[in-house]
């Protein structure tokens, strides 16, 4: 019997149980990732969302920061989603400070407006068959530019708002929010490839 | 083709805040504060709880410059306040684009029967119950977040234990029933039959449930988190303290971490003196903001 992958989900703040969830639901095993010493089993990590400043702020604090990204730049896959695209960005529009700063895209934050102009749209994200995936953005970021590894895989009126830089993958929105699970399934195929 | 306002933005809104602390502030200089302490959110008034009780007479919806104020300093959500009921306080905050609604027991009730039609509105609302019923009802009027009440502005964690407890054992009861009790309990609750039926499936309130309502100290908001809480919001505590950057930090570091005894121990060292609080028993019935609500 193949035994099952390990995903890591970063347990700081924000939207952990509903990742938990869909990547149960897609067949793999989940540990919280609270510690450094909780990355050891970890084969790929979700940087779920949640507010960036908080999270960014609690990654340093406790020691989480360098490992995780040494573990990103050892090719470990990682998959950021509303904070956690802001979390991998190595730029921030208007903003000096990055946080893990990895991955070649600058963001904008709440790039769509505030809270009354969160949407929800039906979105083609390049790597997934069937139907439009059903996007939940809430007071989301978007990209603003991209290095030239780094391939769009999901745009919204003209905004990048899904990007893949070899095993790092973001969304400007929530996966985690729908009963979707085909984004979890693309990462957990990412892990297992990796 | 995009559509604004359903519940899942609405109450994915507050699954983003989860774990974290919600800060109430009167100015940008304390909103900047409460960010650098690693809100996830600030509440912005006119004047905190305790303040508010304080002053007595009529408490309403704050001034809007000092929600604008609190708008422009930070990039974290802004909340703010309107009275049960008040339609037209809640258009309003709507209008200025604030990030999420508190109708509030904190305020004067504009309403003695209503409370606003939540459904209504492109922003999210958060409402307080002291139990299930009381949750569920708002939650039917369209909350997309619900918090505990407690008491506010008095320090005193008791009342938000008591209602954290209440909401939780309830659930619990619900989802061990039989499907054939759920009406009669609907009937007892004063809750829609639909949302009990939903608890017995998944155990779990439909929305996010924050405490609210006398969390003074670190060890205040880990024993709500402990009692089952997704997040706290912390009212007079914070600005009422001593050195309050220490203790939003201290507040937010203990909500994270509950259940890490040693890290509570250090994070209550040297806080100064918290709010001074006010023992329940020598609040008067009328004296009681939770008792507001229908």
């Amino acid at each position: 019997m193949r035994s099952l992958t390990t995903i890591g989900i970063l347990d700081v703040q924000g939207a952990v149980r509903e990742h938990a969830d869909r990547m149960r639901a897609v067949g793999a095993d989940v540990v919280l990732v609270k510690h450094a010493q909780d990355l050891d089993a970890v084969k790929g990590l979700i940087l779920p969302g949640g507010e960036s400043t908080t999270i960014g702020k609690l990654i340093r604090k406790y020691d989480l920061y360098e490992p995780i990204r040494s573990r990103i730049e050892q090719g470990m896959p990682v998959f950021g989603t509303c904070a956690g695209m802001i979390l991998l960005a190595k730029s921030i529009h208007q903003q000096d400070d990055v946080h893990l700063g990895v991955m070649d895209i600058t963001v904008d934050r709440n790039s769509f407006g505030r809270q009354r102009e969160s949407f929800e749209a039906d979105l083609n994200v390049a790597g997934l068959s069937g139907d439009a995936y059903p996007a939940v953005f809430i007071r989301a970021p978007q990209v603003l530019a991209k290095g030239e590894h780094v391939d769009v895989i999901a745009t919204y009126d003209g905004h990048i708002v899904g990007v893949r830089e070899n095993s790092m993958l973001a969304t400007s929105f929530h996966p985690e929010l729908t009963e979707d699970t085909r984004l979890h399934a693309y990462f957990l195929a990412m892990v297992n490839e990796a | 083709m995009a559509v604004v306002g359903t519940d899942r933005v609405k109450r994915g809104m507050a699954q983003m805040q989860k774990n974290g602390v919600i800060m109430d502030v009167i100015n940008a200089e304390q909103a900047k504060i409460a960010e650098a302490a690693g809100a996830v959110a600030v509440m912005a008034l006119e004047r905190v709880p305790s303040d508010i009780r304080a002053a007595g007479g009529v408490a309403r919806m704050a001034d809007p410059t000092i929600v604008e104020q609190v708008m422009k300093a930070v990039t974290i959500p802004v909340m703010a306040k309107c009275r049960i009921g008040h339609i037209v306080e809640a258009r309003i905050l709507e209008a200025m684009g604030v990030d999420y609604i508190d109708e509030s027991e904190v305020l004067t009730p504009a309403d003695d029967k209503f409370h606003v039609n939540k459904r209504d509105y492109t922003v999210p609302f958060v409402c307080g119950a002291r139990d299930l019923g009381e949750a569920l009802r708002r939650i039917a009027e369209g909350a997309a977040m619900i918090r505990t009440k407690g008491e506010p502005g008095t320090g005193n964690i008791v009342e938000a234990v008591k209602h954290m407890r209440t909401v939780q054992s309830q659930l619990r009861k619900i989802a061990a029933m039989s499907e054939d009790e759920l009406v009669a309990e609907s009937k007892n609750l004063g809750a829609p039959y639909e949302l009990l039926l939903e608890i017995h499936k998944t155990g779990t309130l439909p929305v996010v449930n924050f405490a609210a309502g006398g969390v003074a100290t670190p060890a205040d908001a880990a024993l709500m988190m402990e009692l089952g809480a997704d997040g706290v919001f912390v009212g007079s505590g914070i600005f009422k303290s001593d050195n309050p950057e220490k203790f939003g930090r201290a507040v937010v570091e203990a909500t994270m971490n509950f259940k890490d005894y040693d890290l509570l121990a250090k994070l209550s060292k040297d806080l100064g003196t918290p709010m001074k609080g006010i023992e329940l028993s020598t609040l008067g019935a009328n004296e009681r903001m939770a008792e507001r609500g229908w």
